[in-house]
C-alpha cells in the first residue's frame, strides 16, 4: 500500500476530513467552506480541497475565482485565503482557462487528476485539510479514498437536506463508506428551514427532521441542522471585483459572524475537533 | 447496420495535443501527434472504431420521435423533479406515449418522485419492461434493479457507461399503447442526467449520436454558483454538438405561506437564468418558483400540476412545457 512518502504534501497535515452527500446541490460546498472558515477561526490552519472537477464551486464562494496556482519546488501552491496563510485552497477552478470551458473527462482522467492533487499540491503545516467532493460515489470518491486510505483519512462527514429523495442518497452514501470502510463522523442537515423575511414565520421548505431521524437511526453522530439563509447565499456569490482577495475574505468573515450560521458551524467544528483529538 | 456510425466530429479533449485524431479514431494514441499528450496511454487502451452496439441502439429506439435530455451543470438544482414533470404534463394528453429513463447510476431519483420506488423490473424475451406509472407512461431507472434502496451503487466510469448502453438497447419502449391507440413507440423518450460533464453525459451523447438527440433542457437555479456550472454544460453541448433547447430557472423565488411575501433565497446576483441566456444567445424557457409543495409532491411521487392545479408554479410548469413542445 501506498506509504506517506507517495504523498510529501500531505506528510504535514494532521486531519483529513472528506464532505460527502449522495444527492446533490445538497450544500456539499457551503458546509466546506463554513466549516473552514469556523475551524480557521477557532485558531487552526486550513485548507480545503475541491474534488468536484466538473463543477468546482469553492473558488467562486471563497472569491478567489482569478487567482491562478504558482509551481514551486516542492509542488503546486495553492490559493491562499488569508493573509496569514493559514487558509488554503486547490480547486481545477484555478487551472481553466475561462470560466465557461468545461471540463469533460471521464473517469480514469479524473482519477489520474486527482491524484495529482494528492501527490503535487504542498499544503505545508495544516491542522484540517476539508475534502469537497462531487455529488455520488464513483470515480472521484473511490480514487480519494483508494489512494489516502492507507496514508491518513479521519472519515467522512455526510451532508443532507430533509427531503425524501435526499435521504435515500444519503443511506446510499451511508453503505458507500461502509463497504470502502470509511468512518462517518456524523451527520449535518443543510436547509432545514427558511424564516420568511416579511413574517419571520419559519417553513420546512425540503420538509424537516428527516436528518436527526436518519442519524438516530443509523446510530451516527448528528452535527445539527443548518436552516436556509439567503445571505448566505448571496455573500458565497457576490464576485470579487474591485477588492483583493484577502479583504473579500476580512469582509465575509465580517459579516459571517453576525449571522447565526456561524454559532452553529462553531459549535460543529468543536464537536468535531474534539472527537478527532 | 449504418456504415456511417462515427460521422459526426469527435469530442477532443481541451488539453489535447495538435491535430488530435479524435479519441474515437483508429489512431488513437498511436499516432504521431499522440506522442507526450497526456490522454495519450486513455486513448491507446481504449476500444477503437465505431461500436456495434450503436446500431443496436438505433433500432431499438427507432420508434421514439423526440429525444430530449434533461441536464444541468450543479447537483439539487432539481433535474429529476423537472425531468418528472415534464414527463407527467406530456403524458397528461392520452395519445401520447412517454418513456423516462434515469441515467443518475449512483444517485437514481427517479423511482422516488414518480411513485414507483417499490417497483422491480421484469425481464422479457424482448428484452427489459419498463414501470408503467400511467398506461402511457414508462419509466426505466437503475432503482428497479436494486435489492434494496440503501445500497449504494459503487461504480468507475466503464461500468456505468456499460449500463447506460444496456439501458438503450434492452429497455422495451416500443410496448407502450401499440394495440388500442394503434400508435408505436415513443412520442418523447426524457433522458433525466446526473449533474456534471462526464461519463453518463459523454455516453449518452455517442450512444445516441446516431438515433440522434432533438436536444437538452438545461436547469439552473438563480445563483451565480449553479450559472458557473451551467455555463460549462453549455459547453458541454456545444462540443457534444447537442442542440440546446433552452435554460429553466428552478427554485426562483419562494413565496411564503404565511404572508404570501416573496422571497429570493438564491437571489440573483448576477441576473439569473436571463441574463445568462442573452448573454450566451440561447432560449430562455421560462422560472420555476419555490413552491415547497413541489418537494412534498415529489416526495409522494404524484403529478404537482394534477394535485395542485391552481398554483403559480402549475401554470409556469404548463409554459414551459408547451414552449419546449413548440421548439421541438
Amino acid at each position: 500500500m501506498a506509504g506517506s512518502t507517495n504523498f510529501p504534501g500531505l506528510e504535514k497535515v494532521k486531519h483529513i476530513v472528506l464532505v460527502l452527500s449522495g444527492k446533490g446541490g445538497v450544500g456539499k460546498s457551503s458546509v466546506s467552506v463554513q466549516l473552514a472558515v469556523a475551524l480557521k477561526e477557532l485558531g487552526n490552519k486550513v485548507g480545503i480541497l475541491d474534488l468536484d472537477l466538473c463543477g468546482p464551486s469553492i473558488p467562486r464562494m471563497l472569491g478567489v475565482e482569478k487567482s491562478k496556482i504558482h509551481q514551486a519546488s516542492s509542488g503546486w501552491v495553492p490559493v491562499y485565503i488569508t493573509p496569514d496563510r493559514n487558509f488554503s485552497v486547490m480547486s481545477i477552478g484555478f487551472l481553466l482557462p475561462d470560466k465557461n470551458s468545461s471540463v469533460v473527462w471521464r473517469g480514469p482522467k479524473k482519477s489520474a487528476m486527482i491524484k495529482q492533487f494528492l501527490t503535487d499540491v504542498y499544503w505545508g503545516d495544516l491542522d484540517y485539510l476539508i475534502i469537497d467532493t462531487p455529488p455520488g460515489t464513483s470515480d472521484e470518491h473511490l480514487s480519494v479514498v483508494e489512494n489516502l486510505q492507507a496514508l491518513k483519512l479521519d472519515g467522512a462527514i455526510l451532508v443532507t437536506t430533509p427531503q425524501a429523495v435526499s435521504l435515500v442518497d444519503v443511506r446510499k452514501e451511508l453503505n458507500f463508506c461502509h463497504e470502502v470502510k470509511l468512518p462517518v463522523l456524523g451527520l449535518v442537515e443543510n436547509m432545514s428551514g427558511y424564516v420568511c423575511t416579511n413574517c419571520k414565520e419559519c417553513t420546512n421548505i425540503f420538509s424537516s427532521g428527516g436528518g436527526k431521524k436518519l442519524a438516530e437511526e443509523f446510530k451516527l453522530n448528528f452535527f445539527g441542522s443548518v436552516p436556509i439563509d439567503p445571505s448566505l447565499v448571496e455573500q458565497l456569490d457576490i464576485s470579487a471585483t474591485g477588492c483583493d482577495e484577502f479583504e473579500r475574505y476580512s469582509k465575509f468573515i465580517q459579516q459571517y459572524k453576525s449571522s447565526a450560521l456561524y454559532e452553529i458551524f462553531t459549535n460543529f467544528s468543536i464537536s468535531l475537533q474534539n472527537s478527532l483529538n | 447496420m449504418s456504415q456511417n456510425a462515427a460521422v459526426s466530429e469527435p469530442i477532443v479533449p481541451e488539453n489535447a495535443n495538435e491535430h488530435c485524431p479524435g479519441p474515437e479514431s483508429e489512431m488513437a494514441g498511436k499516432a504521431d501527434n499522440c506522442e507526450g499528450c497526456p490522454n495519450k496511454k486513455i486513448c491507446e487502451s481504449a476500444p477503437k472504431g465505431p461500436d456495434p452496439d450503436l446500431g443496436e441502439i438505433s433500432e431499438k429506439l427507432k420508434h421514439v420521435r423526440h429525444k430530449i435530455l434533461v441536464l444541468s451543470g450543479k447537483g439539487g438544482v432539481g433535474k429529476s423533479t423537472f425531468a418528472a414533470q415534464l414527463s407527467f404534463i406530456l403524458s397528461d394528453d392520452e395519445t401520447k406515449n412517454v418513456g423516462l429513463l434515469d441515467v443518475d447510476i449512483t444517485g437514481p431519483s427517479i423511482p422516488t418522485v414518480t411513485g414507483c420506488a417499490d417497483m422491480i423490473v421484469h425481464e422479457t424475451a424482448s428484452g427489459w419492461t419498463p414501470v408503467y406509472v400511467r398506461d402511457n407512461l414508462a419509466v426505466m431507472s437503475i432503482g428497479f434493479l436494486l435489492e434494496s434502496s440503501d445500497k449504494a451503487v459503487i461504480w468507475r466510469g466503464p461500468r456505468k457507461n456499460g449500463m447506460i448502453k444496456q439501458f438503450l438497447k434492452d429497455v422495451d419502449w416500443a410496448d407502450l399503447g401499440d394495440e388500442e391507440t394503434g400508435a408505436q413507440g415513443l412520442d418523447y423518450l426524457i433522458v433525466d442526467t446526473p449533474p456534471g460533464t462526464t461519463d453518463e453525459h459523454l455516453s449518452i451523447a455517442t450512444y445516441l449520436r446516431e438515433s440522434g438527440i432533438d436536444g437538452a433542457v438545461l436547469i439552473t437555479t438563480p445563483q451565480e454558483v449553479a450559472l458557473q456550472d451551467v455555463r460549462k454544460e453549455i459547453d458541454f453541448c456545444r462540443k457534444a454538438k447537442i442542440n440546446i433547447i433552452g435554460l429553466v430557472e428552478n427554485m426562483a423565488t419562494f413565496i411564503c405561506p404565511h404572508c404570501e411575501h416573496s422571497n429570493p433565497i438564491f437571489k440573483p446576483t448576477t441576473g439569473g437564468a436571463a441574463a445568462l441566456c442573452s448573454e450566451l444567445n440561447i432560449p430562455f424557457l421560462g422560472s420555476l418558483p419555490l413552491d415547497p409543495r413541489i418537494g412534498k409532491s415529489c416526495d409522494y411521487g404524484v403529478p404537482f400540476v394534477e394535485s395542485h392545479p391552481e398554483s403559480p408554479a402549475a401554470q409556469a410548469y404548463l409554459e414551459i412545457v408547451k414552449e419546449i413542445q413548440n421548439r421541438l
